[in-house]
């Protein structure tokens, strides 16, 4: 079989996890965008219908302030969605530049890169992301930042040790003669084949950065209440988990799990071997 | 002036706590618009040589000049454009992500200055040179057959107009008759380019075709050296008639009589 036919075969493979995946996440999207303007006001206080069990009026039931759990969690997908892709985001740009330089260079800048690597890697993602926070100063850019920081080392790893492979293979030698830098050669030709595996790490760090920011909405850092954001909503509404009214911390809850199933759905598809 | 001497070059490889002498204080020389075939066995240290002279390894030891001026020091852009490399395996030697058009530009860019149209103009010339359709321009690497990812290859050797191309067994991956084509085609462009070749292979009957002079390396050391008619007719060393012998012959009377009387090989 060529390699244009495999191509053709993988296209034309079905791939479920692939599409469940963008179906969950399309859906969010839309949501997300659309939802804000058809769902009630997030952040409208209504004591006398204070913590109703999920019905027609409010599918989602209402939290102790009377809000609808529905209209909150709906506006909150822009947020979290965003969040969770820029600090994906910014940790793939910074740990596949760190990580290319390292694998191509080799030697003594791969020695101390990869003992400031491990340094970071030896703080728990949470508890380092926490003390930045906590260093820099509360903000969304900010929370953004100190997660992203956090998430840094695995793609460091990830994009070193496939450039460590890559820097092996002729086409590098055949870019240095052809006239190409050091900086050229990393960045223009090894970086892109050394993405793959990063791409797979992008979507799960999409997914655990809602989950961080989750954790620390509930420790009180980051983003705060009354927002509408997921982690916020699961942090108020576990104060009702005790007494029964369980709808206020279990719905967003779900879609922070929606969300993490569906990037990891994708990611899973994009980096296996099909 | 010959426009590469080499002399009593050496490639000393350590790690791990080996030393392996690859190539041992190699003579070579070669004139503008002729061949030299680097011909031995796996390891016998031609390719650590090629590379040396492609400014992809770093001797251990010796001199070289080329046009005159040291090979060993400092690569500038010049001498870059004048010394190209051809490799074994085409698909490897080309980025799997780069169209066609973007890997004969790198060089034009990067070596001979040349961006939009004027190397626009130069890709079409280039493709038209080694045989292939300008419609290719917009392929990948995995689109392309194993002939024509090596014409790529070539081409992209060819775009700064080098003095010198350093052809790592540019045939050794393609079938038969493929492989009389870019040998036909490498004499070809060197009528055109009169570039001189140095040609790593271990295949005698490309030799035949390509060579004027013959080169045979055996455990980093020259065994011999010669006309080429005069290497492979009438071989002067033991390891050469060895290598020679290898040849597959499809008479097995005549294969009888090409085989030498002891064996060297270590």
């Amino acid at each position: 079989m060529t390699a244009v036919e495999a191509v053709r075969t993988r296209v034309r493979r079905r791939r479920p996890f692939l599409w469940t995946g963008t179906g969950v996440l399309a859906v969010l999207i839309v949501l997300g965008l659309v939802g804000p303007f058809l769902v009630a006001d997030p952040l409208a206080v209504d004591p006398v219908h204070a913590l109703q069990s999920p019905s027609g009026a409010h599918w989602f039931g209402t939290d102790y302030y009377g809000r609808d759990v529905f209209a909150r969690a709906v506006h909150a997908i822009r947020l979290d969605l965003m969040l969770g892709v820029s600090v994906a985001l910014l940790a793939l740009v910074i740990g596949s530049a760190v990580g290319v330089i390292s694998g191509y260079l080799g030697g003594r800048v791969d020695d101390v890169l990869m003992r400031v690597t491990d340094v970071l890697m030896a703080f728990p993602g949470f508890v380092l992301a926490m003390i930045l926070l906590l260093a820099i100063g509360e903000s969304t850019p900010k929370l953004a930042l100190a997660l992203a920081v956090a998430a840094v080392p695995p793609f460091v790893r990830l994009v070193r040790a496939e450039a460590l492979a890559q820097r092996e293979l002729e086409y590098v030698d055949g870019a240095k003669v052809s006239g190409a830098g050091w900086l050229r050669i990393a960045f223009g030709h090894v970086l892109p084949n050394s993405l793959r595996p990063a791409a797979v790490q992008f979507t799960l760090v999409c997914g655990y950065s809602i989950l961080n920011v989750a954790g620390l909405a509930y420790l009180g850092i980051g983003i705060h209440a009354p927002t509408p954001e997921w982690g916020v909503m699961v942090a108020e509404g576990a104060q009702n988990m005790l007494t029964g009214q369980w709808w206020t911390a279990f719905f967003p809850g779900l879609l922070i799990a929606l969300t993490v199933m569906g990037l990891h759905f994708v990611g899973d598809d994009l980096g296996g071997d099909r | 002036m010959a426009l590469l001497e080499l002399r009593g070059i050496s490639k000393t490889f350590t790690g791990r706590g080996r030393t392996v002498h690859a190539v041992r204080g190699v003579d070579l020389d070669l004139d503008s618009a002729s061949t030299v075939a680097l011909v031995g066995e796996s390891g016998s240290g031609k390719s650590t040589l090629g590379r040396i002279v492609a400014g992809l390894h770093r001797a251990s030891g010796g001199t070289a000049t080329f046009g005159g001026a040291d090979l060993l020091g400092a690569w500038d852009r010049e001498r870059r454009r004048s010394v190209q490399m051809v490799f074994q395996h085409p698909f490897q030697s080309l980025d799997p992500r780069w169209p066609v058009d973007r890997i004969l530009r790198e060089p034009l860019a990067r070596l001979s200055g040349l961006r939009g149209s004027a190397a626009d103009r130069r890709v079409d010339e280039l493709l038209d040179q080694v045989g292939l359709p300008t419609a290719m321009r917009g392929r990948l690497p995995a689109e392309l057959s194993g002939g024509q990812q090596q014409r790529v290859a070539i081409a992209r050797a060819l775009a700064p107009r080098p003095d010198l191309v350093v052809l790592d067994e540019p045939t050794s991956g393609l079938d038969q008759s493929v492989r009389g084509r870019v040998v036909d085609l490498l004499r070809e462009l060197q009528q055109e380019t009169q570039a001189a070749y140095l040609f790593i292979t271990h295949d005698i009957s490309v030799v035949r075709r390509i060579a004027d002079q013959v080169v045979v390396m055996h455990h980093g050391e020259v065994a011999e050296r010669g006309p080429r008619t005069a290497v492979l007719d009438h071989p002067q060393d033991d390891y050469t008639r060895t290598l020679l012998a290898a040849v597959p012959v499809a008479d097995p009377r005549r294969r009888a009589r090409a085989l030498p009387r002891h064996e060297e090989t270590r």
